[in-house]
């Protein structure tokens, strides 16, 4: 099945890519996230922090599509929108092979999805981008929104979870896993693609470009040098555990379990 | 044959190294990263073997001892009121072999009985009765050795500790643990990281060794160089010895100049003095930043420069200092049918540098500024930094899944030595020449019987694995290398088990490293305390 995506004001695939990457920065996923005493969230102190996977896999993408396409892309430039800390995925974005950065400051506050995508929509704006590649969702809040809603305030065609990305003339092709099968869509630039789990997967960056990666520059701004207000429209009341599965019981018999089942009013 | 299945699949799945492997592979979103399907052909190849008896492989060393009584039916009755539940005994056959088996498939003993008591009480009982009776006893933790101590023999009865993994207390102020012999190592470490601590001791079978195992055996592992020996963190210790004493020291003192230091004795002592039943041990606060390096230089002297200015530079946070030779890549990544980290291309050496502390952004200003250094200097050629925990743990498997992987031609002679650092890897070059003389080796070709000779270990502690990764084993190959490798390591005054421990497969070979006078007083001891010598008989001295 092939769809033919068009952009409401389609451009010209003469140009160049520049491909933007917004990447995110949340708890390490191999660590167990805890509810802080307050109950407002998940504890962050002491916690180790990486960059999303999903981003890293966007990332990724775009360091592949540079390398295979010789000349194809023109710059790749990732954007984190966090706290000030978040400038570590940044260098190792950097280190990994991105050429530019920037850091939108938005301090301890949460964002949610819809600002994400208007402070994206300022930044593609700002970058002159032509195609957003970026995680199908953060690990952390599994919004699964910012993409589309990012197509959606730019008026670009978007093509979500992808597994395959490649580049036809003019065309990009995407291949995204769908229930029974693989979707391939069509789409000319600019374009919005969101990757998910099997697109790639992710190289290490190593210590020379780490060392290099020092000393690019790395652009800082706020929401309001983008002209961009936060305001919050979800309000966390309380986080909790889930309640604890309780623990079997081993039987010795056929008979004794015949009567716990009765115990339990299972039969 | 059900059994030999059954048991391999706990080879390939459970033991050693592949443990942490499998953990960041099968858990959460990144299932699919590490596959495993081209190590496939070989993992059927390696399974398939048949383990020869220790008894018929090594008749010419052991002979049974007529001392010993038979195991008879009323011994068998007896454990049974002692044990008072049918899953606490084992006597089926195939259930009996993975006690019988060690993992690498080189020993394999034939008892006929497996206990597995649950209270210091029952052991208590057991071992008098053996005592009494002249039944040869091998207490068995995990079986994860690699020195055949911990299977049998001849026809010992096991006396596996599984049932007793209870952690008996913890104080979360001085970070004291105790606990039942038989807690797994890995159990333990997640208890205590809920509480902010760490075990002083960590190694690649930490999914299956035992508590007790590790201090019976006097376990070196992956963070010696940090947190030192189990000598020094051991506070105390519970044992049943042969006449039924049970020596208990489980106290809570990190000071203590009251008479001898016997729990010093236990450990180590490798099941010939006693069975230990619980240990008392000193836990240090979990570091909360960990930050791992990949490095590859291009000779041994740049291993030893590297480490010289990580010891300096990194000082306080440097918490492991591992080595690699190419050979060991090699062989892991077609184990685990993965590109190797260091993409830039094959070097001679690689290093595994850990660093653990309190602040992130200090450690990770130091490593850099270290790692900088070392390039400058042309010491280091290429690395990699791990960007997250994923990372971290994968750069890690590189290390660890070695031991696993030198195993998969069929099977690997071990030998775990403690040389001065300057010398350490010289072992590995002229067994490597010895073996191409004899024409034994080659990495490919199937026909010959030794795959590759490959070293790796811990710069930190001076202490190497040698691994001699065969296809079969065989006489021939024993006889090219020992005593040749024992000869050589005495010749530079070093030992010839920095960690492993002695066992079966070292038990002649002790006079290498210590003196006449020496082992006189280990066999005084040993006599003393289990005159009837049914303690882990064969082994040891």
């Amino acid at each position: 099945m092939t769809k033919s995506l068009t952009a409401a004001t389609p451009e010209i695939m003469s140009s160049k890519l520049k491909i933007l990457v917004p990447v995110k920065r949340v708890i390490d996923f191999a660590i167990k996230p805890r509810i802080n005493k307050a109950q407002t969230g998940v504890e962050t102190k002491g916690v180790k922090f990486s960059m999303n996977p999903f981003c890293d896999i966007a990332l990724e993408e775009s360091l592949r599509i540079k390398e295979a396409n010789k000349g194809l892309v023109e710059k790749i430039h990732a954007v984190s929108i966090g706290p000030t800390k978040a400038q570590d995925i940044l260098r190792t974005a950097l280190a990994k092979g991105v050429d530019t950065t920037t850091l939108v400051d938005v301090g301890e506050e949460e964002v949610e999805p819809l600002q994400v995508a208007k402070i994206l929509k300022k930044v593609v704006e700002k970058e002159d981008s032509n195609i957003v590649i970026l995680g199908k969702q953060a690990i952390d809040d599994d919004a699964n929104q910012t993409g589309q809603m990012l197509a959606g305030l730019l008026n670009w065609p978007q093509a979500t979870n992808a597994s395959k990305v490649e580049f036809s003339g003019d065309d990009v092709i995407i291949t995204r896993e769908v229930d029974g099968g693989a979707d391939t869509l069509k789409a000319k630039l600019p374009v919005v693609i969101t990757t998910d789990l099997r697109l790639n997967e992710p190289r290490y960056a190593s210590l020379p470009n780490i060392m290099k990666a020092k000393k690019k520059p790395l652009e800082k701004l706020k929401p309001a040098d983008l002209g961009i207000e936060l305001a919050k429209k979800l309000e966390t009341l309380k986080v909790e555990e889930p309640p604890v599965r309780e623990p079997g019981v081993v039987v010795a018999s056929v008979d004794e379990l015949v009567s716990k089942l009765k115990e339990f009013k299972a039969i | 044959m059900l059994g030999a299945a059954r048991r391999s699949a706990l080879n390939i799945g459970v033991r050693v190294g592949a443990r942490r492997t499998l953990k960041s592979v099968t858990s959460g979103i990144f299932s699919t990263k590490i596959t495993r399907s081209n190590g496939g052909d070989r993992v059927r190849l390696y399974s398939s073997k048949v383990v020869p008896l220790t008894a018929e492989t090594y008749a010419d060393k052991v002979k049974w001892n007529p001392e010993f009584k038979k195991l008879d039916d009323e011994d068998i009755k007896y454990f049974t009121s002692v044990l008072n539940n049918a899953n606490d005994i084992i006597t089926d056959e195939q259930d009996l072999l993975f006690y019988n088996e060690d993992w690498m498939r080189k020993y394999k003993g034939q008892s006929q009985l497996v206990l597995k008591p649950r209270t210091t009480e029952q052991v208590l009982e057991i071992i008098l009765y053996c005592n009494k009776n002249k039944l040869a006893v091998v207490p068995q933790g995990g079986n994860t050795g690699l020195v055949g101590g911990s299977v049998p023999v001849f026809d010992e009865i096991v006396l596996s500790l599984a049932n007793m993994n209870k952690i008996r207390s913890f104080d979360d102020v001085s970070g004291i643990l105790k606990c039942d012999a038989g807690l797994i190592l890995e159990n333990a470490d997640n208890f205590l990281a809920e509480n902010g601590y760490i075990f002083p001791l960590d190694l690649g079978a930490k999914g299956s060794c035992f508590v007790g195992g590790v201090v019976a055996t006097n376990a070196g592992g992956l963070r010696l160089l940090r947190y030192g020996s189990l000598h020094g963190s051991v506070l105390g210790l519970e044992a049943v010895l042969p006449d039924g004493t049970i020596y208990n020291s489980m106290h809570s003192l990190r000071k203590d100049n009251t008479g001898y230091d016997l729990k010093q004795l236990l450990i180590g002592s490798e099941g010939t003095l006693g069975v230990i039943t619980g240990v008392s041990i000193l836990c240090p606060s979990r570091p909360q930043a960990v930050n791992v390096a990949f490095l590859a230089v291009s000779s041994y002297e740049a291993v030893q420069k590297v480490f010289v200015g990580a010891r300096k530079e990194l000082l306080e946070i440097l918490s492991a200092f591992e080595f690699m030779d190419d050979k060991s890549q090699i062989l892991t990544a077609r184990h685990l049918g993965l590109e190797h980290p260091i993409e830039s291309g094959q070097y001679p050496f690689y290093i595994l540098i850990e660093t653990s502390g309190s602040n992130k952004d200090h450690d990770d200003e130091k490593l850099e500024t270290f790692l900088g250094n070392m390039m400058e200097e042309g010491l280091v050629d290429d690395g990699i930094i791990a960007q997250d925990e994923t990372q971290l743990k994968s750069l890690w498997t590189w290390r660890e899944a070695i031991s696993e992987a030198s195993t998969i031609g069929g099977g690997v002679y071990k030998y775990d030595v403690s040389i001065p650092l300057a010398d350490l890897y010289s072992l590995v070059e002229d067994t490597s020449a010895r073996l191409k003389e004899a024409g034994m080796v080659d990495i490919d070709d199937d026909s010959k019987p030794v795959v590759e000779a490959i070293g790796y270990g811990h710069v930190g502690d001076g202490n190497l694995h040698l691994n001699v990764s065969v296809r079969e084993y065989s006489k021939a190959i024993e006889e090219v290398l020992e005593p040749f490798v024992y000869e050589w390591i005495q010749n530079k005054k070093g030992s010839i088990s920095a960690e492993h421990g002695l066992g079966f497969q070292k038990k002649n070979y002790i006079g290498y490293s210590k003196s006449d006078v020496e082992i006189e007083m280990i066999k005084d001891i040993k006599n003393h305390y289990d005159p009837n010598g049914i303690m882990n008989p064969y082994k040891y001295v």
